[in-house]
């Protein structure tokens, strides 16, 4: 590299570096500096630093608001991730599995499905409906349900390029140590997709976890919200003041940040995980 | 062996998870003695307010029975909730929720218990009975107070300009104009929260139906259309003017409630079409302005039949669902709801925005002065008639949003008043109404 | 997200399975749990709502009445704007995230200082929450006191009401939706950066082939498929666009940003069941008639070198 090269590397580089951190940083440092300041502060809506720092307390009193509502819609999003990312994973993984493994005639027919979920936006009201008929319209069951419904199609394509990399030599093995297709299933090839697995995992809870849309059509009522549900509610009720609405928006803000951190490979793995093969 | 146990344990704890979900945090103590009831509100700062202070004022009175408060969300959100839990009979003992067509819209007959027989039901008043009436049978008890739609206005900026309160649209637009002149924002609009847009057209009812008596009735049968009545039209037509000559505050169309409140307050807008309940916010700011803000009727064409559109407080029902001891202690706290005790009480919990709705109960002194102002149209024989809602289960759920168009220049009055009407065809179609297939 | 993959090299490919056997340790029944959910949770609605969709509807009774939803939905003017707000939408989302992914991605796969960061720093927002994202836009717009116009105050410029003037509320939450979600169009395009041959590059810098020639002549079009990617993943998510949206206008002011999303959901607000149901298939309509051939197009053409 020659030393023009280099200079304009770090040229480029800084100027690359001031212009991001005021597009992509400034909000987010407005995010924390607002939830950190008073009331009075806050209402300016300036960026600034605080006066004097109100964290702690602001945090308690948001945590407080309307009865520990955030508590709540925590647990609630908790609950909410953690079953329909597991079940999704699981059913997924068992049709991507027969699905490649197994030449039938359902074959075009799932292709076909599978890539309807990706694409067709679901029906709102009949799938009320449908919910309500099965008495699961506004209960937590219901909308795990619709979470692993709609996210399905997602995990399948992931799972289904991946268990084509594994060999079928080792199906084989196993049949001939009489197995039958559910051990086969969970004790062979389960394990050998940990990685993709994560993978689905990390970029499925973000998903669900960010889920506005579901909640707010199929579990409404503020005793089941999650927590996408209860910062748009909040907005409603700090509608002026900011320091509370922003302290809210960086509790959200937290959980997917958590899982960037530990996750930022996979996370990126995934999102361009099959979409690049050509 | 291994994986099967796995695969149930996994099973269970999938289940286990998703049966819960976290209601509420905190234990209900029941002491088991006695009986609990059950009440809803919803959330507004007011009305949890003025349920919690009814249901402390009963339960010190009747020991045998509590009284719980539990708050629901406003809006349309809340009204989902409330026909969700009635639909399913999971309802509270008793719920709070609004008078007029949205209560006609729970199917009282079917889904509430009538209180006719009960003895306090002659002493309500006849417009509040007016809407909470379905099929002749009477079905809540008044919670909380009358309501204005009108114009809010700064009493000393208008000393200050030597302004007088007009009593005609066109007083009122010179008013604007001297306002004007004198840096004041002549109108304030919020919409930032698109609901306060709506006043210049549901605050005029009374003009309305002064100028022509059954609008209510023929609008509900299909006869009559907000495009097609002049004395309707006026109403977003005087949005338009207001816009077009340019008298609203500069920050009209991001400008929240509490923005709008502020400016009014501060003297800094003169007139705030609105809700005259929204003094109570007002006054938890500015306590010191408890006097300075008055109300008068949005005004019309003709200065002699000026008066003031009112809404009906919202009613304390009790569900179907409620039966045996509850249903008694239900109906006695209805009783205290509907007694000058419980007046009183619910005037200790908050700042008082209206006349009640039950006789005997008196308003404290130190009202303020908007409910002094709005108190003298309601005295005032024909002063004062119920709005468009209370009367017609007809209203159309985008006016928020229209008014929002025509009060910001981008829709026509006539174009806007047209919309609505079809607006209105789709809620009266999905009513099933006669006359509108 | 591996639409195009599936697209592209869809058809079953495995011919190696054995011949009948007696039972297969593949058993169909393994589609079975899926099928159910799916099914009955994303079937049965989308089958249903081409009959709902003709009707007027309180979730308990359904009257038929024929085509008059849609009737309605093309002659009253809000629900006419949603539809073409939807496209604009779509469009111009779409279309700014692949020119500016592409270009982060070049920027970000050539040599230069704390590439790590920046790669983390313009991904990091795709995975907050889109009502956090657009409740702290809406406050950075607001036009008195917003950020954003007040950095504008301060060099002389009147920023104009971003969220308020109708002529620009639904191109500022555009703008939003480009903020957030440009990241992951900049990771698909550094993906199909990175996987082509370096031998290539080599070539053209023995050609003696400038940066521009590379760009044009090597990075352009072997980028293609990442191309497609995003061009179809990103209109797929902008034409059934709701969150941002109403998070941070609601469609207002009074319908100028309106979505046919926005629209499902405001008339399933207020009940209209049948109205609602009806948008839900125009937005299928719209989705499937444009993003099925578009996809099919865009991969039909080879690639050229």
């Amino acid at each position: 590299m020659t030393l023009t090269a280099r200079a304009r590397s770090w040229l480029i580089g800084s100027a690359a570096i001031l212009v991001s951190a005021v597009v992509f940083l400034v909000p987010f440092a407005f995010i924390l500096l607002t939830a950190a300041k008073d009331a009075r502060q806050a209402a300016q809506l300036d960026f600034s630093w605080p006066s004097s720092f109100h964290f702690v307390p602001n945090l308690i009193e948001v945590l407080q608001a309307r009865d520990y509502m955030l508590i709540i819609a925590y647990i609630n999003s908790t609950i909410l991730t953690v079953s329909s990312v597991a079940i999704m994973v699981v059913l997924a993984a068992m049709v991507a599995f027969v699905l490649q493994r197994r030449a039938s005639r359902w074959n075009g027919l799932i292709n076909f499905l599978v890539l309807s979920g990706l694409i067709i936006p679901p029906a709102v009201v009949p799938t009320i409906w449908v919910l309500d008929g099965l008495g699961l319209f506004g209960t937590m069951p219901g909308l795990i349900a619709i979470e692993v419904a709609f996210g399905l199609s997602f995990c399948v394509l992931l799972f289904r390029a991946f268990i084509a990399t594994i060999p079928r030599e080792l199906d084989e093995a196993a049949v001939i140590d009489g197995a039958g297709p559910l051990r086969l299933f969970f004790q062979v090839i389960f394990p050998l997709l940990r990685s993709v697995i994560i993978t689905a995992v990390v970029v499925q809870s973000v998903t669900v976890f960010n889920d506005f849309v579901n909640p707010l059509y199929f579990l409404p009522g503020s005793n089941n919200a999650t927590v996408q549900t209860t910062i748009y509610n909040f907005s409603g009720q700090f509608a002026t003041q900011y320091h509370l609405l922003f302290m809210d928006i960086l509790l959200v803000t937290v959980p997917p940040l958590i899982m960037f951190l530990f996750f930022n490979r996979r996370i990126v793995a995934g999102m361009t995980a099959g979409a690049i093969k050509g | 062996m291994r994986l099967k146990i796995a695969l149930a344990a996994f099973t269970a704890a999938a289940l286990a998870l998703s049966g819960c979900s976290a209601g509420s945090l905190g234990s209900s103590d029941d002491d088991g003695s006695g009986v609990t009831l059950s009440f809803m509100v919803d959330n507004s700062d007011t009305n949890s307010k003025m349920a919690e202070g009814l249901a402390k004022e009963f339960n010190a009175k009747n020991p045998g029975i509590v009284v719980k408060v539990e708050t629901r969300p406003q809006g349309t959100e809340g009204d989902n909730l409330v026909k969700t839990r009635l639909s399913t009979g999971d309802m509270t003992d008793v719920f709070q929720y609004n008078s007029g067509s949205l209560m006609q819209a729970l199917a009282p007959t079917k889904n509430l218990v009538a209180v006719d027989d009960q003895p306090w039901a002659g002493k309500l008043d006849e417009n509040f009975k007016t809407s909470v009436t379905s099929e002749q049978k009477l079905f809540g008890a008044p919670f909380g107070t009358y309501n204005a739609g009108a114009i809010l206005y700064n009493r000393e900026v208008y000393q200050k300009n030597g302004l007088r309160v007009p009593t005609t649209w066109d007083e009122f637009m010179a008013n604007n104009a001297k306002l004007k002149a004198a840096g004041v924002a002549p109108v304030i609009q919020s919409y930032g929260e698109t609901w306060t847009s709506q006043l210049f057209v549901l605050g005029d009812f009374h003009n309305v139906t002064a100028a022509q008596p059954d609008f209510a009735e023929k609008y509900t049968a299909n006869q009559a259309k907000y495009a097609t009545t002049p004395a309707a039209l006026a109403g977003f037509e005087h949005l338009q003017e207001v816009h077009a000559a340019g008298y609203t505050n500069k920050d009209f169309a991001s400008a929240k409630l509490n923005d709008a409140v502020e400016q009014l307050a501060k003297g800094t807008g003169a007139h705030y079409p609105i809700l005259s309940g929204i003094i109570s916010q007002l006054l938890g700011t500015f306590p010191e302005e408890k006097d300075t803000i008055g109300l008068f009727p949005i005004p019309g064409d003709d200065a002699a039949k000026n008066g003031l559109t009112v809404w009906a407080p919202a009613g304390a029902y009790i569900p179907a669902s409620t039966t045996g001891e509850k249903l008694d202690a239900a109906r006695k706290f209805l009783a205290f709801i509907a007694s000058p005790e419980g007046c009183a009480a619910q005037a200790n919990a908050t700042v008082i925005n209206g006349p009640f709705a039950v006789q005997g109960c008196t308003l404290p002194d130190d009202v303020p002065q908007v409910v002094k102002d709005m108190q003298t149209y309601i005295d005032k024989p024909g002063a004062s008639s119920l709005a468009l809602e209370f009367l017609s289960p007809v209203k159309g759920p985008a006016l928020e949003q229209i008014c929002v168009e025509v009060g910001s220049g981008i829709r026509k009055a006539p174009d806007g008043a047209k919309l609505y009407d079809e607006d209105v065809k789709k809620q009266a179609q999905q009513l099933g109404l006669p006359g509108w297939s | 997200m591996s639409v195009l993959l599936e697209t592209r090299d869809g058809t079953a490919r495995d011919t190696g399975s054995p011949p009948a056997r007696v039972r297969s340790p593949y058993p169909h029944w393994f589609y079975l749990p899926a099928a159910i959910v799916y099914g009955v949770l994303f079937l049965i609605p989308t089958f249903a709502s081409f009959y709902f969709s003709l009707t007027r509807w309180t979730l308990f009774e359904s009257h038929f009445i024929g085509l008059d939803n849609f009737v309605q939905f093309f002659q009253e003017p809000a629900l006419v704007k949603g539809f073409v707000n939807t496209l604009i939408y779509g469009v111009v989302t779409s279309g700014a995230k692949v020119v500016l992914g592409l270009l982060l991605a070049v920027l970000l796969t050539s040599r230069i200082v704390a590439r790590g960061y920046l790669r983390s720093v313009v991904f990091f927002p795709v995975l907050v929450s889109t009502i956090g994202v657009g409740l702290t836009f809406t406050v950075l717009m607001n036009p008195e006191q917003g950020l954003i116009n007040q950095t504008l105050a301060t060099v002389g410029i009147e920023g104009p009401g971003w969220l308020t003037d109708p002529s620009y509320a639904l191109l500022s939450v555009a703008l939003v939706d480009v903020w957030k979600g440009v990241g992951l169009a900049t990771l698909i395009y550094i993906a199909g950066i990175v996987s082509i041959p370096q031998e290539y590059f080599e070539a053209a810098r023995v050609d003696g082939a400038g940066a521009w020639a590379n760009f044009r002549h090597l990075i352009l079009p072997l980028a293609r498929p990442a191309t497609v990617t995003v061009i179809i993943l990103s209109l797929i998510g902008g034409l059934r666009s709701f969150d941002l949206i109403w998070a941070m206008t609601r469609g207002g002011p009074g319908f100028t940003s309106d979505v046919i999303a926005s629209v499902i959901y405001k008339q399933y607000q207020a009940g209209f069941y049948g109205l609602s149901t009806a948008g839900n298939v125009v937005l299928f309509v719209v989705v499937t008639a444009i993003v099925l051939p578009l996809s099919r197009f865009l991969n039909r053409k080879e690639v050229e070198l």
